[in-house]
């Protein structure tokens, strides 16, 4: 278990503008995804955890150790941490065959211990064969692979690591790498009960890996959650551009009625209908998130119906599963490639947007 | 005339004794500039690099203040060891070591510098101490930079003339080294002797250069692996 409150400010300086970190979170075992965008503090996060960078105020406790106390005065040096760092470079000592990279790590232990902790992690982590050799002879997977198996083995004297640090670790990784890496980080997550804090900016990432996530922008946590909840109920508009997510419309509501689970928003001059919005009142002037692969785009042939906007085709992006048109006004759908063959010289179109895919930030 | 060798013995000894003098001084103080943040580090870094620009001279007449026979440095030593530091085989060496020890420190300050922060950091966190992360890891990433820096340090203290002469003189068959001996021979009018001379240092200076060049320039630079090596 790790709780983390801290504070950094970087004053304003003539080529920079200030930066402030203003951040509380607790994370258990399993994988905790620091999500945002560059610049928003993340990385200095991680290391303010680990140790190479000291934070002006807060506190940060692993397992009921005091890491860092600005109160207290107490700042434990890196090698007392116990956090194991994964590096974006993964950082293999060069000059060193596998083996003495984890023997690095694992020394203070007793050597016949020592021996059999080094032989374990080689095998768990399918590194037996090239144990012998240095980092330079060795494929992507496999420095990745050493990587966290030595980070896990640090602080051996203790016991070995209590949490993992891990800096965009699929960062400028081809696909297949990035399995293999999201494979091994599952791995650690069942076989080590020691929180994992992964730093990304890809959202697919922050899914396919996360228990929970932390939405970071501009050195504070905007949303924390399970991503498949925060992507859809992102907290506010904020949450929803860190995201990337597309459809944003500000509109303006017209009319509720709860009975028939309906309201009626005003985007622009046109009036949509969507479900009724608890907790919100005529007159209110929110932003709506209409994912694009609920949308429908229908050519234009005269009057816009109920419930479509027109809109001019600016675009039309290939997406491995179908196509994303783009239209201007910053609206994009999703559809088959088959649905979009017979239109493809048409360039004004009907955007139709069904009242359940409105969803209020 | 007979070829008289003993500037040349006693060149390359007071060059080794004083590259390893300045060695072990050095790398200390290289690290301290390149890892630690203290008071008057600017101050430091200039009183290191001073003796690169001071003319010899004005560095030999400190010297001689600092460690002549009324000083308190110098009479320090005589009580020790019984005999005056200057005018001896030893103010030799002190001279060929503060001429030739900032250019070491200055280059392996930079090549410590040079070594991959993640590196240390990765070691740190991994539980070394800064003592083991220096001799396991940083050391031996920069030893090819380091080697270049000791050969290059070698070479000055092999031709150093100015200091010398001022702290150590000009005795033949006790302090006089080859820069010395060459200026001697030279005055002396002896055109010969001064010839072998100078081509010894020349070719020697070109040696060790070459080997430093080496060194630099290696096939592997551990500490700094190619970006392509990630994939």
């Amino acid at each position: 278990m790790l709780q983390v409150r801290l504070q950094k400010q970087y004053p304003p300086r003539r080529d920079s503008a200030g930066f402030t970190l203003d951040i509380g979170f607790t994370a258990a075992a399993g994988v905790t995804v620091l999500f945002g965008p560059s610049g928003a503090g993340k990385t200095l996060t991680l290391d303010s955890i680990a140790g190479f960078v000291r934070p002006e105020e807060g506190r940060i406790l692993l397992d009921d150790q005091i890491l860092f106390d600005a109160a207290a005065r107490v700042c434990l040096p890196p090698r007392l941490r116990r956090c194991g760092y994964v590096f974006q470079n993964y950082a293999l000592f060069p000059h060193m065959t596998m083996r003495r990279n984890l023997e690095f790590a694992a020394s203070g232990s007793r050597n016949l211990e020592r021996h059999r902790k080094i032989n374990e992690m080689l095998e768990r982590f399918h590194l037996t064969e090239v144990a012998g050799r240095r980092p330079h002879e060795l494929s992507g997977g496999q420095k990745q692979r050493g990587s966290i198996a030595r980070a896990l083995l640090g602080g051996q004297r203790n016991g070995g690591a209590r949490v993992l640090l891990l800096d965009e670790p699929a960062r400028g990784l081809d696909v297949p790498l990035r399995r293999e890496l999201y494979a091994v980080l599952r791995q650690v997550r069942g076989e080590f009960g020691v929180p994992l804090l992964l730093v990304t900016h890809d959202l697919e990432e922050s899914f396919e890996l996360g228990d929970e996530m932390l939405v970071l922008r501009e050195g504070k946590i905007v949303q924390t959650g399970a991503p498949s909840k925060v992507l859809a109920q992102p907290a506010n508009l904020d949450v929803a551009r860190v995201l990337g997510l597309q459809n944003l419309l500000p509109v303006e509501i017209r009319a509720l009625d709860p009975s028939r689970n309906s309201s009626r928003l005003r985007y622009h001059e046109f009036d949509l209908n969507g479900p009724y919005f608890p907790g919100r009142l005529i007159g209110d002037r929110v932003w709506i998130h209409a994912p694009p692969a609920s949308l429908n785009a229908i050519p234009r042939e005269g009057k816009p119906g109920a419930n479509q906007v027109p809109a001019s085709l600016t675009n039309v992006i290939e997406k491995p599963d179908g196509l994303l048109l783009q239209f201007n006004g910053d609206l994009a759908v999703h559809i088959p490639r088959a649905g979009f063959e017979p239109h493809r010289s048409v360039r004004e179109w009907l955007i139709e947007f069904p009242p359940a895919s409105l969803k209020i930030l | 005339m007979p070829m008289d060798w003993f500037p040349l013995w006693l060149s390359l000894r007071v060059a080794v004794i004083s590259t390893a003098i300045s060695l072990a001084i050095g790398l200390w103080l290289a690290w301290l500039l390149a890892n630690r943040d203290f008071r008057g580090k600017e101050l430091l870094d200039a009183a290191v690099a001073l003796p690169l620009v001071l003319p010899p001279t004005v560095l030999g007449y400190y010297l001689l203040v600092l460690l002549g026979r009324h000083s308190p440095l110098g009479q320090i030593y005589e009580w020790i060891f019984g005999s005056p530091l200057v005018f001896s085989e030893q103010a030799a060496i002190v001279a060929a070591l503060f001429h030739s020890a900032p250019l070491l420190i200055k280059s392996a300050r930079a090549a410590l510098e040079s070594v991959d922060r993640s590196y240390e950091r990765a070691a740190r966190s991994l539980g070394a101490s800064e003592m083991r992360l220096f001799w396991s890891v940083t050391l031996p990433l920069a030893r090819r930079s380091i080697f270049a820096a000791v050969a290059l340090a070698f070479a000055r203290s092999l031709g150093d003339f100015g200091v010398t002469i001022m702290l150590a003189g000009n005795i033949p068959g006790r302090t006089q080294t080859l820069a010395v001996a060459i200026y001697d021979a030279v005055e002396a009018g002896n055109g010969a002797v001064a010839r072998v001379l100078v081509l010894i240092v020349s070719a020697a200076a070109l040696i060790i250069l070459t080997l430093a060049n080496h060194f630099i320039a290696g096939p592997e630079t551990p500490g700094r692996p190619a970006v392509s090596e990630r994939f």
